[in-house]
């Protein structure tokens, strides 16, 4: 944090108070990292947690032998390391001998050069981590799901309610404490994404990908300059708490047992 | 059947078609990393690809370990992930016994300090951490590797959250009988805890293996890159040679992918550590 107010490279280190501040935010590139972060971020969390709750919705009925296989398959791709993970995704995404292209051209849709377009690159990523992510949240879900008492859900039916007035008056409250912890803990994993970003498209075209993580990392180790590095992960951490907070704001006022 | 039960199982088909397509979606590139990694190299320039292959080949793993780097990153991959597990299990399992079961000066607050440091993302103490090490003489080395990843607010949290619930009167019984402060700890406190010991350490080992960004900055030769580290070097030097990378990212997979299966309930327990009591 200290750092951050240095003119801090191989040669120097000197003191410039808030200059570096000053400079990323009137740097555009700093500027586009922080807006791709955000879409990012914005796009994957939703989805995921979307994806969460409908898997643990239509999980909860079954047996709990099928409950965990499930969990286990929607939980592998955890295992499996982001880097592992991306090396697949550029070769599932390769323009001409993809897989996804070729899935694309068998239902009769042009096929697309993915990464290679600055409006699809984006959202190829967002895509990508929709389909792998969110196994841990189904597993938290799940779990937060399995400890509320059936007769919960039992009342709400006898009552008459639809399985809509079920998900949305009954389940939805009961996970929020759940809900809540999902959605912070995702917030802060993806708005550090560097690995899928390093390995599948660096800045990206016309630097539509390029994220916050990424930008850290070329400024530090690239350029060797450590003081606008540390600056650019303060303020990252600062919209990360703030967000943090708000999404307390938002969900943890009324969090009803 | 009456018509309601036919309804339920409509309503289960449904749920479990809809389950099997995300399910499916997730484990498609997986299988066909799998399947690319035992093609014939030429066959993955091919369009449209070859969905089940018919003539499965080791080939792609015999030309992955003829460069002589796989195996020393693979070594020092182990090194790291097992000494920071090692490392991380003793340290952890100290701490959080001491702030469970000891009174001392501000140890509420030191609590408090764990908790506010696990909400801190990674990326905002990496350029600190860096010259940290490097003022140390650590960078490309073992040490540089693995001495940031131990100190874990994870790990003593999760230790700390078991150990709270284990009954004092066992300690102090020990005690009465004249076990000294070490003795209680390894004969007492460890069995106590070992089914939490083993989902930290599960957890830490798959994740130091599957670690990218520390080890990409903190080494700078070929010789001390990490398995995940070396796999990005080759993704750059060969980009299309997809059956040879596939078969990299195979062989750096599938231990962990074995763990998992063998170890999947730790797993599943492990991610409710802290979200749910």
């Amino acid at each position: 944090m200290y750092l951050s107010l240095f003119d801090y490279n191989v040669f120097s280190q000197r003191f410039i108070g808030f200059e570096n501040f000053a400079t990323l935010f009137s740097d555009w590139l700093f500027l586009k990292a922080l807006g791709n972060t955000f879409l990012y971020t914005f796009g994957v969390v939703p989805l995921w947690l979307g994806k969460a709750l409908i898997v643990t919705v239509l999980l909860h009925p079954f047996r709990n032998s099928i409950k965990t296989f499930y969990k286990a398959l929607f939980y592998l791709p955890h295992v499996t390391s982001s880097v592992i993970v991306s090396m697949i995704w550029l070769w599932v995404y390769n323009p001409n001998y993809g897989l996804l292209n070729y899935f694309v051209k068998s239902v009769g849709l042009a096929p697309a050069i993915w990464l290679g377009n600055k409006f699809l690159a984006m959202p190829a990523l967002i895509f990508m981590q929709f389909i792998m992510g969110g196994g841990s949240t189904i597993v938290l879900l799940s779990a937060a799901m399995a400890s509320i008492p059936d007769y919960y859900f039992e009342a709400a039916r006898l009552e008459g309610a639809s399985s809509w007035k079920v998900f949305t008056k009954v389940t939805i409250p009961l996970l929020k404490p759940t809900i809540l912890y999902a959605l912070i803990m995702g917030t802060i994993a993806n708005f550090q994404t560097f690995s899928n970003v390093y390995i599948m498209t660096r800045e990206g075209p016309e630097f539509s990908t390029i994220s916050i993580g990424y930008l850290v990392y070329t400024t530090a180790f690239r350029e060797y300059n450590l003081g606008l590095a540390s600056a650019m992960s303060m303020v990252m951490f600062g919209i990360l708490a703030l967000l943090g907070f708000l999404q307390f704001k938002w969900l943890g006022s009324n969090v009803e047992y | 059947m009456t018509p309601w039960k036919a309804k339920q199982k409509v309503k289960m088909v449904l749920s479990l078609a809809v389950l099997t397509l995300f399910g499916l979606l997730a484990f498609i590139p997986l299988y066909w990393m799998v399947i690319t990694a035992i093609k014939p190299a030429s066959l993955t320039l091919r369009f449209p690809p070859e969905l089940f292959p018919k003539n499965p080949t080791l080939a792609n793993f015999q030309e992955l370990f003829q460069r002589p780097l796989i195996l020393r990153w693979t070594f020092n991959s182990g090194v790291v992930a097992v000494s920071v597990t090692f490392l991380q299990l003793l340290l952890c399992t100290m701490a959080g016994y001491s702030l469970a079961k000891k009174r001392f000066p501000l140890s509420q607050l030191l609590f408090f300090v764990y908790i506010a440091s696990m909400m801190i993302p990674k990326q905002v103490t990496l350029v600190p951490l860096y010259i940290l090490v490097s003022k140390f003489g650590m960078i490309n080395t073992y040490w540089g590797l693995i001495l940031p990843s131990v100190a874990a607010p994870f790990g003593v949290f999760l230790m700390r959250q078991f150990l709270v619930t284990v009954p004092t009167e066992i300690i102090e019984a020990a005690k009465i009988d004249g076990a000294s402060e070490w003795r209680t700890f390894y004969k007492i406190i460890v069995p106590i805890s070992l089914p939490a010991m083993a989902v930290l350490g599960i957890f830490t080992f798959v994740a130091e293996w599957n670690d990218f960004l520390w080890p990409l900055i903190v080494t700078n030769t070929q010789q001390m890159k990490t398995l995940q580290a070396g796999l990005a070097l080759l993704q750059e030097e060969v980009p299309m040679q997809y059956a040879f990378l596939m078969s990299g990212a195979t062989y750096a997979a599938v231990p962990m992918i074995i763990i998992f299966f063998a170890f999947s309930k730790y797993f599943l327990k492990g991610v409710t550590v802290g979200a749910i009591k």
